[in-house]
């Protein structure tokens, strides 16, 4: 069942489209990476999820009905352009970020003294925020955005300014937080933190959505059939005695070893390969080439940016 | 509404404890306090002795106005006009006419003088004549009561029916004679005082709203604020908020400034009463009449008296003080918050306070137009610039509490308060929409043109 869907979002700017007719749809406990170059939309997007901003055209849904304005309370944001109050202290004021949350004030305490216990914050709790370091700030803020145990949680750019021992920790609660039940949306360009967390994912480019589905779903047709080949006992070229067909696209030598890329026709499968392969080489490793979500970023946004200058070009 | 409450609590909790609040609420009163003081102390020093010609029409008056160390009083007995001719030659400093008038209408009576009037000299007269008055009303009263047994009064009633207030207008004389007629300055001070009040407040508070929502801009905290709440409930918290620390900032100015007046004065005051009055005023009370000893002493108290007081507090009670004070806190919180509204959405437009200039200027117009105005609108309380300016919202606020004391119809307090509120709703509206596109805007430079496209964005 899906928590969250938006419909054919469309919201319009006075000189540009910010999202054109998007729609998304986020399983429920998944993680779902919303992508997308700078300026693509998906700021834009999840301010209209958090009904910071309506949208000209569309819908929201959330837990299987229209999203209500109180569904706020239900929801976690954490945006890309975040920061405290610097003058005020660091535990009134996540305090005061939780009661406007709809936390009362006594839970709110009790929940803040555990997640700062766990964070080590608690002897930061009566400093002011300008004293905290640019990574405890980012941790307040992560402990105030979960505080009201959200059904749907939001991150914009989440391990911007953190280092990679807390980069790590964030990463764990955030699993964590998957397995408690909680939704996670997870707006990033970070691609390997997108391949480690993400289930599902949405790309979008220049206000719409370009691809969207499983993680390995995508990779798995965006994968080219090739291989990469570690052998020993044969110095010359392996296409000297491959099908014309197996393609060998790269060759480098590792400590006496040597690694090639084979790219075989869609029909084939590994043990065609192998079996051309058995009688002249030593093979000491194989495994298949699967197209990391960077090249698929990559790929699928300079496509739709050549395509769609080359559609100007033809309209010029 | 519980939401909007946090954050009026925030912003009214992190300003009253900051450093600068504590500071100006100590340092205002003693300002103002100094202004008060200062020339009561001034007048204790001055040991010249001024000369009062008198011209008493009605002759009430002969021999009651007592010589002291500092006022000598001389009764001419020549015409108004003859004495006001010989006046720029002789050595008075000032001369006082009362024209025949009736008993119960006390009225009319000039002062004369070279220079601005002494405020001892004028609440001494001020105080004499009255009286004198009520003395020559109650011997009436007593023998109408002689005369007509049946008729029940209560000294109460009595009191009240013989309770004079004495108006003296002040003219001033020049060398060559000319006259020019000087302003009743007690409405002209308060007035004043009033007004830039009003001005004051709004530019420290309204800026403060400003920056407050800079410095939610810059800090980043904005856009995590308001995935919890609606920009304009933010909004409206940070406004209400300062407000409210604005009118904590003014009623403990007002508390202070009393205590400290109060006791400076009174410390002053033993040793004006002994050189500015003479004593026999206080002592000279009438010991045939029953209540004149309890009378005397609620008209006249002989401390305010020789503060120099007694003008400011007869024409303090010539003016209708209930509507002065209602209006006055009306217009400050209205006034506040229709600026207010405006610098949030200046704030919400820029990235830092450099860049608030260009916006500043269409709201300091009117607001420093009405200051500046204001001299011409106290020579001319009732003209048609002044009715104007005070129905105009973003002027009314300043020019209606400088227009109020000197008594305006009631009407115009009305219909000026009730445009005041509609252009508090209309700037908070316009303001909202630019808030709410503004605050999420960053390092763009903002133009008018880029305003007016946010004012028509759908919600």
């Amino acid at each position: 069942m899906d928590l969250f869907a938006a419909n054919n979002i469309t919201k319009q700017f006075s000189n540009h489209k910010a999202l054109d007719k998007v729609s998304i749809s986020v399983p429920e406990k998944s993680i779902f990476g919303l992508l997308g170059p700078n300026g693509a939309g998906k700021t834009t997007l999840i301010r209209i999820i958090n009904r910071i901003i309506a949208p000209d055209e569309g819908e929201l849904y959330f837990m299987g009905r229209k999203l209500v304005p109180n569904d706020i309370e239900r929801i976690g944001y954490l945006p890309e352009e975040r920061g405290l109050y610097k003058k005020m202290n660091v535990g009134e004021q996540a305090l005061y970020l939780a009661q406007l949350k709809g936390i009362n004030r006594n839970d709110a305490v009790k929940r803040l003294k555990y997640w700062f216990e766990k964070f080590e914050l608690l002897p930061w709790w009566n400093r002011k925020v300008e004293e905290l370091s640019k990574g405890m700030q980012q941790k307040v803020q992560f402990i105030v955005t979960i505080l009201h145990e959200p059904k749907l949680l939001i991150f914009d750019e989440p391990f911007s300014g953190f280092d990679p021992i807390n980069v790590n920790l964030l990463k764990e609660e955030i699993l964590e937080l998957q397995k408690k039940g909680v939704t996670i949306i997870f707006s990033t360009h970070n691609m390997a933190s997108v391949e480690e967390l993400c289930d599902h994912i949405a790309l979008i480019n220049k206000s719409k959505k370009i691809l969207d589905g499983n993680v390995w779903d995508i990779q798995k047709t965006y994968k080219t059939n090739s291989f990469e080949l570690h052998y020993t006992d044969y110095d010359g070229n392996l296409s000297d005695f491959l099908p014309p067909k197996f393609e060998v696209t790269d060759l480098s030598t590792i400590n006496e070893h040597f690694i090639s890329k084979i790219q075989i026709p869609k029909d084939a499968r590994l043990n065609d390969l192998i079996r051309e392969l058995l009688p002249h080489i030593t093979i000491q490793a194989i495994k298949e080439i699967i197209p990391s979500m960077n090249d698929i970023f990559i790929r699928t946004v300079t496509q739709q940016t050549s395509s769609s200058v080359s559609k100007h070009e033809e309209s010029l | 509404m519980k939401k909007i409450i946090l954050i009026i609590r925030r912003e009214y909790l992190t300003r009253v404890r900051k450093r600068s609040f504590i500071v100006m609420t100590i340092l205002g009163p003693l300002l103002m306090a100094a202004i008060v003081i200062v020339p009561i102390y001034i007048a204790t020093l001055s040991n010249e002795v001024k000369t009062v010609s008198v011209i008493d029409e009605t002759g009430f008056f002969y021999e009651k106005f007592k010589d002291s160390e500092t006022i000598k009083f001389q009764y001419l007995v020549s015409d108004l006009s003859s004495a006001k001719s010989g006046f720029s030659k002789s050595g008075a400093s000032a001369l006082l006419y009362i024209p025949k008038t009736e008993l119960a209408l006390p009225s009319g009576a000039i002062l004369y003088s070279k220079s601005q009037v002494n405020i001892n000299v004028k609440g001494y007269i001020k105080t004499v004549m009255s009286r004198q008055l009520e003395e020559l009303k109650l011997e009436a009263k007593l023998r109408d009561l002689q005369l007509n047994m049946d008729a029940k009064l209560t000294t109460d009633d009595i009191l009240r029916s013989i309770k004079t207030s004495v108006e003296i207008s002040t003219i001033k004389i020049g060398k060559e004679g000319t006259e020019e007629k000087s302003y009743p300055e007690v409405s002209m001070v308060l007035g004043m005082f009033g007004g830039i009040l009003i001005y004051f407040f709004i530019f420290l508070f309204g800026s403060q709203v400003m920056r407050g929502v800079i410095e939610e801009k810059t800090s980043r905290i904005v856009e995590v604020i308001i995935s919890s709440v609606k920009p304009f409930q933010l909004m409206m918290g940070k406004i209400i908020g300062v407000g409210l620390v604005g009118l904590t900032q003014f009623l403990l100015w007002v508390v202070l400034t009393t205590g400290i007046v109060t006791i400076a004065t009174s410390t002053l005051s033993s040793k004006l009463s002994s050189k500015a009055l003479p004593e026999q005023l206080i002592k000279n009370q009438n010991p045939g009449l029953a209540s004149a000893t309890t009378f005397d002493k609620a008209i006249i108290s002989p401390k305010e008296n020789a503060e120099g007081m007694n003008e400011v507090l007869d024409a303090i009670n010539s003016i209708d003080f209930p509507v002065m004070i209602g209006s006055f806190l009306f217009f400050f919180l209205f006034g506040f918050l229709l600026y207010a509204a405006l610098f949030a959405a200046i704030g919400s437009a820029v990235d830092s306070e450099a860049d608030t200039q260009q916006f500043m200027l269409p709201i300091t117009v009117p607001l420093v137009l009405s200051f500046v105005l204001a001299q011409y609108i106290i020579q001319e309380p009732q003209g048609t610039l002044a009715f104007w300016l005070s129905i105009i919202p973003l002027t009314s606020p300043v020019i209606m509490m400088i227009r109020i004391p000197f008594g305006v119809p009631y009407w115009h307090i009305l219909l000026s308060m009730g445009f005041l509120i509609l252009g508090f709703l209309g700037t908070t509206l316009f303001a909202a929409k630019i808030y709410r596109t503004g605050i999420l805007m960053y390092g763009k430079k903002v133009s008018y043109k880029e305003l007016w496209k946010w004012l028509k964005y759908k919600n």
